[in-house]
């Protein structure tokens, strides 16, 4: 993997991510990077229906017209991105066609790429492993891909030599603690655990010193999936959360909202209620690699201001990858 | 989370009505906001279109313009053409005339397919038969165990093959297996794939050819956004599914993505998932799910479920000793379970219309926790405290604390609540306005 210059550009990217040092060069002189829009479709694992066919209509136009406001108000709202966060990405777009800096459909779908962009990441995403250890507490619905995600990236926290120990604390979901036993194993990692029905906390609790007193650089937390209007479940995961503070002041450094792209617009409500309840720091969207396009992601970062810290694309090991709002947007909205 | 479309048209029409007659602007913002407001239920846009043509029209045709409650006119039209378009009345799944009936779940990742296998299985074996899970998810890991644990808590045997990594053969074997120990209803588990996924959605195809479904079924996350439609149809293509489960709906999902569904594959909706546990299944109501869309409420999940656990003499009984004021501490429990057994209280205040606008749109919060130890304090008193709860004085207090784990000052706060009620309720007897409650 770290051998070709593909998987090395890869890493490099995954190491300005967890502002590690990244890792040594190769012999042979690799290729800078590639163009952006390029890379998320190409490290898709599988073929992907990028664009549909309404909103490669609007981007072919060679006149901006009443219409394509409407067709593009549209395009937005079947990616998922809500109502308000489509009128609001049309209206700034509108101005910029008055003031005469878009006046085709290409034009228009640069904007577009470019408006949402900016919006959903100023800056390269960061999810800094800086502390000894760092501790990320992984958390979101039933079903969103939670595990799979602390496998990914306990796998590529791997590659770049770092110890990882990763905390089964979903002690609720029948072979959950299995499931992450296989993932731990993929990846290398340490896997604390206890008896399925165990309290989640001790579970974390054990995995955060178990991780300090291993010298571990990286302890990862797979939390049981609940549904966010659910209040002792939400309860709990507050005191989750405590729990690692306790066993490591400052700690959790990192609580990651997962989130399928499939999800309408409750996944609002989702991210709002995780917030509330232990105070998110960033959401990985998942399974990117089917037909939804994760709009939503749009509009919870219009609200909530949540970053896009990684982004899921398949189910093996390697399927995950930092989040490129360049690449995500271009791959969402535009027509190449 | 989302206002109801109820408040929103009264928000268009409102002050119109002072003016007295609507005009077809009005008609066209009360259209704008139905639009909004189905999308915002994840309602698929192509359906939307189609069902705001149609209520376009009713509206025009109809007496809404000269109405006086012309909010109410539409609401009903919505509502009418919502449960239309979701189909008249609840539809069971098909079972085999020669068994075993063998059903086949399909649907994307993290979609529930492996838990609703098990209340399937769970569901039918209440009702007298004898079902078999198939564990044909080679892809997932564990997916094999999850499915075996469930099996082992319900009581129903499992095929699984560890280390098998042909879902066909699995498939095959099990289904010959099931029909050797005369299983008479037989449900195979599969993978979640991604309907792009040309290689998995063959595997599918042939796990279907092996076994000849009676019926497929297509699992469907009630939080899905506007792909449903995508997603349905490319399923339904492969493998035409015959009808669906909808999983999650015990969340705040309005669960447009049934709708969509239902609209564009024709595919009726088997049952609702109500929840993690094994007996979290439900019958579909096209017409709840259609108020429930709107954001209208569902009294009449709310008023069968009360049928099913209030038992009437009990209720007629208890409400004679409330209004003459001789409620005890120990009819306040067995009421208060009872209320308890028909779920959790905030998922039944949910279903009153309009609570959850008066919540500000959060899920309604009630503290089970303190429920729970209002119950263990009433537990802790004897038989003759809870008839007489005025025996209880400061050492019995601190009994009943310890013996339930509360404290000296819980044990009162119940008791004054209890006395204030008390009250409260011989007043309402007596006919007279309950003055409301100041502290
Ligand atoms: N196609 C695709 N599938 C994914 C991706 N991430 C996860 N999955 C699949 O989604 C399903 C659910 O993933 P899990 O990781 O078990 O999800 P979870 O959130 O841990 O689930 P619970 O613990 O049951 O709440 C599995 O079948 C995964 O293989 C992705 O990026 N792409
Ligand atoms: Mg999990």
């Amino acid at each position: 993997m770290t051998g070709d210059a593909e998987g090395r550009e890869q890493l490099e990217r995954w190491a300005e991510l967890f502002a590690l040092a990244p890792p040594p060069a190769p012999e042979v002189a690799e290729k800078r990077r590639r163009g952006l829009l390029g890379r998320l479709r190409e490290n898709l694992s599988k073929p992907r229906q990028t664009i549909s066919p309404q909103i490669a209509g609007i981007f072919a136009g060679t006149l901006i017209t009443s219409d394509t406001w409407d067709e593009l108000e549209e395009a937005l709202i079947t990616a998922d991105c809500g109502m308000d966060a489509s009128l609001a990405l049309v209206e700034r777009l509108r101005a910029q066609e008055a003031e005469g800096r878009i006046t085709n459909g290409q034009e228009l779908a640069r904007a577009l790429a470019t408006e949402v962009a900016r919006d959903m990441a100023p800056e390269p995403p960061k999810l800094e492993i800086a502390h000894d250890p760092t501790v990320i507490l992984v958390v979101g619905v039933n079903g969103s891909g939670k595990t799979t995600t602390v496998g990914k990236l306990a796998h590529r926290l791997a590659q770049l030599d770092q110890k990882v120990v990763i905390g089964a604390a979903d002690t609720f979901r029948a072979a959950a603690i299995d499931q992450l036993a296989v993932w731990a194993e993929r990846s290398g990692a340490s896997l604390v655990r206890q008896a399925p029905g165990a309290d989640p906390g001790a579970v974390a609790y054990d995995a955060v010193a178990s991780g300090k007193a291993r010298g571990a650089d990286v302890v990862i937390i797979d939390t049981a999936g609940r549904l966010q209007t659910q209040r002792n479940l939400m309860d709990e995961l507050r005191k989750v959360r405590g729990v690692i503070d306790k066993a490591l002041p400052g700690a959790p450094h990192h609580t990651l909202l997962v989130l399928d792209a499939t999800t309408g617009q409750n996944g609002l409500s989702q991210a709002q209620l995780f917030d509330e309840a232990i105070d998110l720091s960033g959401v990985v969207i998942t399974k990117l690699d089917g037909t939804s396009r994760g709009g939503i992601a749009v509009a919870i970062h219009q609200t909530l201001k949540l970053p896009v810290a990684v982004v899921g694309v398949g189910e093996k090991l390697e399927d995950l990858q930092p989040f490129d709002a360049r690449a995500y947007a271009g791959a969402i909205f535009t027509a190449e | 989370m989302f206002d109801a479309l109820s408040d929103k048209l009264q928000g268009v029409f409102a002050g119109l009505k002072a003016r007295g007659k609507l005009t077809e602007a009005d008609i066209d913002k009360a259209m704008r906001a139905i639009r909004l407001s189905l999308l915002e239920a994840d309602v698929s846009l192509p359906v939307v279109k189609q069902l705001t043509k149609a209520i376009s029209e009713r509206a025009h045709g109809s007496d809404v313009m000269t109405s006086l409650t012309p909010d109410q006119q539409v609401v009903k039209i919505v509502n009418e053409e919502l449960t239309r378009l979701m189909g008249e009345s609840s539809v069971g799944m098909p079972m085999s005339p020669r068994p075993p009936t063998i059903v086949l779940m399909a649907g994307l990742q993290g979609s529930g397919k492996t838990t609703c296998c098990a209340k399937l299985a769970r569901h039918y074996q209440q009702q007298g038969r004898a079902p078999m899970m198939i564990a044909c998810d080679v892809h997932r890991p564990a997916a094999a165990q999850q499915l075996a644990v469930l099996g082992e808590q319900i009581g129903v045997p499992v095929y699984k093959e560890d280390g098998g990594t042909d879902a066909v053969a699995i498939a095959t074997r099990g289904v010959a297996q099931a029909r050797a120990a005369a299983r008479d209803l037989v449900i195979v588990d599969t993978a979640g794939r991604i309907v792009i996924d040309e290689a998995m959605m063959a595997e599918l195809v042939q796990v279907r050819d092996a076994v000849s479904p009676t019926a497929v079924v297509l699992v469907l996350d009630a939080m899905t956004g506007q792909d449903s439609v995508n997603v349905a149809s490319a399923f339904q293509e492969a493998v035409n599914f015959d009808g669906v489960v909808l999983t999650k709906l015990d969340g705040d999902a309005r669960g447009g993505a049934a709708l969509s569904v239902r609209a564009v594959t024709g595919r009726p909706i088997f049952f609702v998932g109500m929840g993690e546990k094994v007996d979290a299944l439900e019958p579909f109501h096209p017409d709840r799910m259609a108020s429930r869309i709107l954001g209208m409420g569902d009294v009449l999940s709310l008023i069968e479920k009360a049928e099913q656990t209030v038992d009437v003499d009990d209720a007629k009984d208890l409400q004679k000793k409330m209004t003459s004021g001789q409620m005890t501490l120990e009819d306040f429990l067995v009421q208060m379970k009872q209320v308890r057994k028909m779920g959790p209280l905030g998922q039944l205040l949910g279903m009153v219309p309009g609570f959850k606008a008066l919540a500000k749109g959060q899920d309604v919060q009630v503290d089970e926790g303190r429920l729970d130890r209002i119950e263990a304090i009433i537990h802790s008193m004897t038989p003759h405290e809870r008839r007489r709860p005025d025996v209880i004085n400061g050492s019995r207090r601190r009994r009943i604390a310890i013996g339930s784990g509360t404290t000296v000052q819980e044990v009162n706060q119940l008791l004054s609540q209890f006395q204030q009620m008390k009250k409260l309720m011989k007043r309402m007897g007596k006919g007279g306005f309950p003055s409301l409650p100041t502290a």
